[in-house]
């Protein structure tokens, strides 16, 4: 099943003017705050009526705004996960997770309780009420509930946007096993680079509501144009295979041929992961440097250069590893005479693949 | 009971089965009407709000006059109901309209605070997941203004109790039939010797209003911790 959505909405001083396709897996909408991620995301779900469009999931309408076309929001069958959970407070964990199931159309494909409730880890708190769960816990509850209700779509609207560091990271491993395990395509919303690495199947690139660019995750994020979020927190994806664990502490990598070492993750030998790289981490340099600390050193081939306002740009470099950004500054792109085709080495700090970055292919 | 007399009895009596009557059959109207200025902009609302709130500011005897004029066996609505046999002029259920008329307000103004206190986003989440409207009012909203309305209902139950202007000028002070405590502690005052029975209903008035407003104290505390989800 495919979404495909096609929006024009004025807002005051804002005009989104969008068209996508989301796949199975999950479709990440990234954009910094402001650049109409939400407005589509409430679009798909119903809560918005555009000026104009086309929203179709699968073989089902839900608008279509030349044939006058409109489908309420109880009726388009979308789990809508909230930024902040909105939890039934009067009724305890379990009423809230079987709220959805009660509407579902006779014959509907539902997930079974169990299965989900073990998916996310929240077999203890059945019995409780919303006001006595952590923000975590919380956000699993309404993964759980928009899950049960029977979709043929989820929607998230930043769903760890709310929560610390460390709830992130206990919510994360969740999301990958939903986009793994579940066959319904998941709208998600984010402005975080590192969820957008870690989860995405398919990035749609927003800019002042607009799509700049859409695709494949490690496609779009290896595109120097693609900075949604400005040059600072631009990054690609690599695709990695654990292949052992050291003494030292760090876990040695292989992608592509080219050996990986970075703090130790907890991914047994032999698992795929994906790994960010972010560019202000990557540091170039023509000849292969020697007498360094840095651990992951990879031959490299400048593809595209693209320079910014600033005194900076991004360079997208071919490893054998995949396809690397790297910030630099436009004098060292000069100094070191770097164009497209020119050979180099990236070089990339180890502790810069920060574990929030790594995550189960 | 022995110390309140056959008269002072009934009027007990009637006064408890008028306010039942008043709050219980306004109540559904109530919360409609509360639901509606809440959250329905319609060409109107001004007006709705000004009628709802009207015997609140109008004197009770006028309010009492307007229901005789419409109501009254001679009145527009009342003639109509005469038709199919239901009369509210002098009789108990005259008291009980003048009741939930003068109570209305109260009630109306307690449910539409606790509507304005409901989050739209969780009946929007509701209705993500399916539910329609009516679901989503029978599911989340009612359920979550539970002690709004049981405020509303006390407050007009106490209301009613107490009512007396509008009650007097519309279906006057007949014992057994009309005349509630308030008219009936009015009656006794005009007879001499009648303090002592008056200070009696005084006393049953003190004490079912101190009772209702404990009651609605404790369920509504009750409920308000249950919504909160604690």
């Amino acid at each position: 099943m495919t979404l495909s959505v096609s929006l024009r909405h004025a807002l005051p001083g804002f005009l989104l003017d969008a068209e996508f396709d989301a796949p199975l897996g999950i479709t990440v909408l990234f954009g910094r705050s402001g650049s109409g991620k939400t407005t589509i995301a409430n679009a798909v779900a119903g809560l918005l009526r555009p000026d104009r469009g086309r929203i179709v999931a699968g073989d089902q309408v839900l608008m279509d705004s030349d044939r006058g076309l409109w489908v309420a929001p109880n009726k388009r069958r979308i789990g809508y996960v909230f930024q902040e959970g909105r939890l039934f407070p009067h009724l305890t964990v379990r009423q809230n997770l079987a709220y959805g199931r009660w509407f579902a159309p006779k014959g509907a494909q539902i997930e079974d309780m169990a299965h989900v409730v073990d998916l996310l880890g929240i077999g203890h708190l059945l019995t409780r009420r919303p006001g006595a769960l952590s923000g975590g816990e919380k956000q699993r509850v309404a993964i759980g509930r928009a899950l049960l209700s029977a979709p043929r779509l989820i929607v998230a609207d930043e769903p760890l946007a709310a929560l610390d560091e460390a709830r992130k990271a206990e919510i994360l491993p969740y999301l990958e096993r939903l986009r793994d395990e579940v066959e319904i395509p998941i709208l998600y919303v984010s402005h975080s680079a590192a969820e957008v690495a870690r989860l995405a199947t398919t990035v749609v690139a927003l800019e002042n509501g607009r799509v700049i660019r859409q695709g494949a995750a490690a496609e779009v994020l290896a595109d120097p144009a693609v900075t949604p979020l400005g040059a600072r927190s631009a990054g690609a994806l690599l695709m990695a295979r654990v292949v052992a664990h050291h003494d030292d502490g760090l876990t040695e990598l292989e992608a592509g041929g080219c050996p990986l070492f970075l703090p130790r993750i907890p991914q047994a030998p032999g698992h795929a992961t994906r790994i960010r790289i972010a560019a202000h981490d990557v540091i170039v340099s023509r000849a292969r440097p020697e007498g360094l600390s840095a651990l992951n050193i990879l031959p490299a081939t400048v593809r595209d250069i693209r320079a910014g306002d600033g005194p900076g740009a991004i360079l997208s470099l071919d490893t054998a590893a995949g396809v690397v950004l790297a910030r630099v500054t436009r004098r060292s792109v000069a100094s070191l005479s770097l164009a497209p085709g020119t050979s180099c080495h990236a070089v990339i700090k180890t502790v810069a693949i920060a574990p929030e970055d790594v995550g189960a292919l | 009971m022995d110390w309140l007399g056959p008269e002072e009895w009934q009027a007990v009596a009637l006064s408890l089965r008028v306010s039942f009557w008043a709050t219980l059959a306004s109540l559904p109207l109530g919360i409609f009407t509360a639901y509606a200025l809440a959250r329905w902009r319609f060409p109107g609302h001004g007006l709705v709000n000004g009628l709802v709130h009207l015997p609140l500011i109008l004197p009770p005897v006028v309010t009492g006059y307007l229901l005789l004029l419409t109501f009254g066996t001679r009145g527009p609505v009342g003639s109509a109901l005469q038709e199919i046999g239901i009369v509210l002029a002098f009789r108990w259920t005259g008291a009980a309209l003048a009741a939930a008329v003068m109570a209305f307000p109260l009630m109306v103004r307690a449910i539409r605070l606790s509507i304005e206190a409901v989050d739209p986003k969780l009946e929007q989440a509701a209705a993500t997941l399916g539910a329609s409207r009516l679901w989503v009012f029978a599911t989340v909203t009612l359920p979550m203004i539970l002690p709004g309305i049981i405020a509303g209902a006390i407050l007009a139950f106490a209301k009613a109790m107490g009512e007396f202007g509008a009650t007097i000028t519309f279906v006057s002070n007949i014992p057994g039939q009309t005349r509630t405590v308030p008219s009936a502690i009015y009656a006794f005052l005009q007879v001499p010797g009648g303090e002592d029975a008056a200070m009696r209903l005084v006393l049953v008035s003190v004490a079912v209003a101190m009772t209702a407003l404990l009651l609605s104290e404790v369920i509504a505390r009750k409920i308000a911790a249950r919504v909160s989800g604690t």
